[in-house]
């Protein structure tokens, strides 16, 4: 029992880095009706960044957490200039390819930059654990988890009462409309895509003490898109739900049952849920009007 | 009636790729009036909105408002500079609130106190709002969801209301109610109204002056009263019997 117990928190840690990285897929998706494939890379980049200031510059952690967000914050919207602007207007699949092709770039740069080895980097919660009986949890963990439970109730403020929220989510659900308000569309999605990029960079700096900080950790993403879809692509708590749904189904399985069950475990269950339920857990049926 | 003109638009020409939807189009909105357009489908009459509010980048031609040329202009600078456009199919944000909806309306300001009485205002216009002020837009009925386009319109506080088929998909009665307050708006606000209407009686009814569009030209233009009675009007827009010469080369 106290196995299970420990398997599900440590499930629910792992999760909430794939729902942060799913909700930076949903974010984009719901106000640009792009997906953004390169999230993953993003949510690494972020991890980098932490390494640079808090390793090789010796910030003090939180000083560097601030820095890291505020430089990605810049990033995505530089990203979103550069990549997605140019040919906003043209064909979903050239949108797609060119954020793929962007994933590809950041990958190939990280390497460039901070070389092939797997980084550590320390925080305060490191080697830390909390005792709950005769529960043992290491502060790393639960430390992913209480980051991600005040962002989402930072996120759900920005979104329910500040005017460019509401303007963010008003222009995601009606475009031409945002544009006769005089909301300045174009601003939004730079917006959009640098307060998606700060999700994933939490992602990515929660992440880093709990595995290696490498080249190919953006491939993560991979196993949030599944997330993103089961919660209902689109929803904003689906994403976390979703998320945290696989994180808990990788654990378990990696745990319990044979070798290499745990990388498929995620399709598994996107699979058994979208026969069950193909709008996904939170999506709703209503199509947007278009 | 001041003569000078809020809103001109000269020679302007406006296309959707290869489909020419306005071929040369000049109008008048003078200052504090209501000016009616006039036409049947595929006419152009939207496209004129559009290109006024700067959605539709014109070929040629030129847009002045007050004075001042704002063709090819950002749509939220031109909100910004006191054109407001309310949408044909009324556009609304359906998962925000009314008064959510409300207050996006008001996005180029940013007077709080100010906006709040406005949002009064406007429950006063249409006290239906008020009731359901905390649903989201997409659950308002259509005479409802006009009724929340025309005051979300208003709340930047335009100086040119364009309104695009007001009367879209509603019963007689609503119709009659949307326009009484349109007529409102004018007298009591001042703001100057561009009408784009397929109900013609309405809107010649309504306006004070009225511009008719056949294939993207104007074909003719005068007051509504001197409109009514002319032949062609009558018989195409109307539907009353008269001597056109509709088909006929002008």
């Amino acid at each position: 029992m106290l196995d299970f117990v420990q398997q599900v928190i440590g499930g629910i840690a792992l999760g909430c880095v794939y729902g942060l990285i799913a909700l930076g897929f949903v974010l984009i998706y719901k106000a640009t009706e792009v997906v953004n494939f390169a999230q993953g890379e993003i949510m690494m980049l972020g991890a980098f960044l932490s390494f640079t200031f808090i390793a090789t510059l010796g910030l003090n952690y939180w000083f560097a957490f601030l820095l890291c967000v505020i430089s990605m914050a810049i990033l995505g919207a530089v990203m979103e200039r550069l990549v997605v602007r140019p040919i906003l207007g043209y064909p979903q699949f050239s949108i797609v390819m060119a954020t793929i092709g962007l994933g590809l770039v950041i990958r190939s740069l990280v390497g460039i930059i901070w070389g092939t080895d797997d980084l550590r980097i320390e925080t305060p919660f490191t080697g830390g654990v909390v005792r709950v009986g005769s529960l043992v949890l290491a502060q790393d963990s639960l430390s992913i988890i209480v980051a991600t439970g005040l962002l989402c109730v930072i996120l759900y403020a920005f979104f329910r009462f500040t005017r460019v929220g509401i303007a963010m989510q008003a222009t995601s659900q009606n475009m031409l409309a945002a544009y006769y308000m005089g909301i300045p569309v174009k601003r939004m999605f730079s917006l959009i895509w640098s307060l998606s990029a700060i999700v994933a960079c939490c992602a990515g700096i929660l992440l880093a003490p709990i595995t290696f900080i490498h080249a190919n950790l953006g491939f993560l993403g991979i196993k949030a898109f599944p997330a993103a879809v089961l919660g209902g692509f689109g929803s904003i708590p689906g994403a976390l739900a979703g998320g945290i749904t696989i994180g808990i189904v990788e654990s378990l399985s990696g745990f319990y049952l044979p070798e290499g069950f745990k990388d498929v475990a995620a399709y598994v269950v996107l699979l058994a849920v979208l026969l069950w339920r193909p709008q996904g857990l939170f999506g709703s049926n209503a199509l947007k009007k278009v | 009636m001041s003569a000078q003109p809020i809103l001109r638009l000269a020679n302007i020409e406006s296309c959707y790729g290869p489909i020419t939807a306005i071929r040369g189009i000049s109008l008048d909105l003078m200052q504090g009036q209501i000016v009616a357009v006039l036409g049947a489908n595929g006419a152009g009459k939207t496209s004129i909105l559009k290109t006024i509010s700067g959605v539709l980048d014109p070929l040629k031609g030129t847009i002045e408002f007050e004075g001042r040329k704002i063709q090819s202009m950002e749509p939220d600078k031109v909100v910004r500079l006191g054109i407001s456009h309310v949408p044909e199919g009324r556009e609304m944000f359906p998962f925000l609130s009314v008064r959510d909806n409300l207050r996006m309306g008001a996005f180029i300001r940013n007077d709080q106190k100010e906006i709040a009485a406005d949002i009064e205002k406007m429950f006063n216009y249409f006290p239906v709002l008020r009731e359901r002020q905390d649903q989201v837009a997409g659950q308002l009925s259509g005479g409802q969801q006009q009724m929340l386009a025309i005051s979300r319109a208003l709340m930047s506080r335009p100086k040119v209301l364009l309104l695009d088929e007001p009367s879209l998909g509603l019963s007689p009665l609503l119709v009659k109610e949307i326009f009484a307050i349109i007529r409102r708006l004018n007298a009591e606000e001042g703001v100057s109204i561009l009408l784009v209407e397929q109900n013609a009686r309405m809107a010649l009814d309504t306006a004070h002056y009225g511009y008719v569009l056949e294939v993207g030209r104007v074909v003719m233009h005068d007051t509504c009263a001197n409109l009514v009675k002319s032949d062609q009007v009558r018989e195409f827009y109307l539907g009353l019997h008269g001597q056109g010469d509709h088909g006929k080369r002008r």
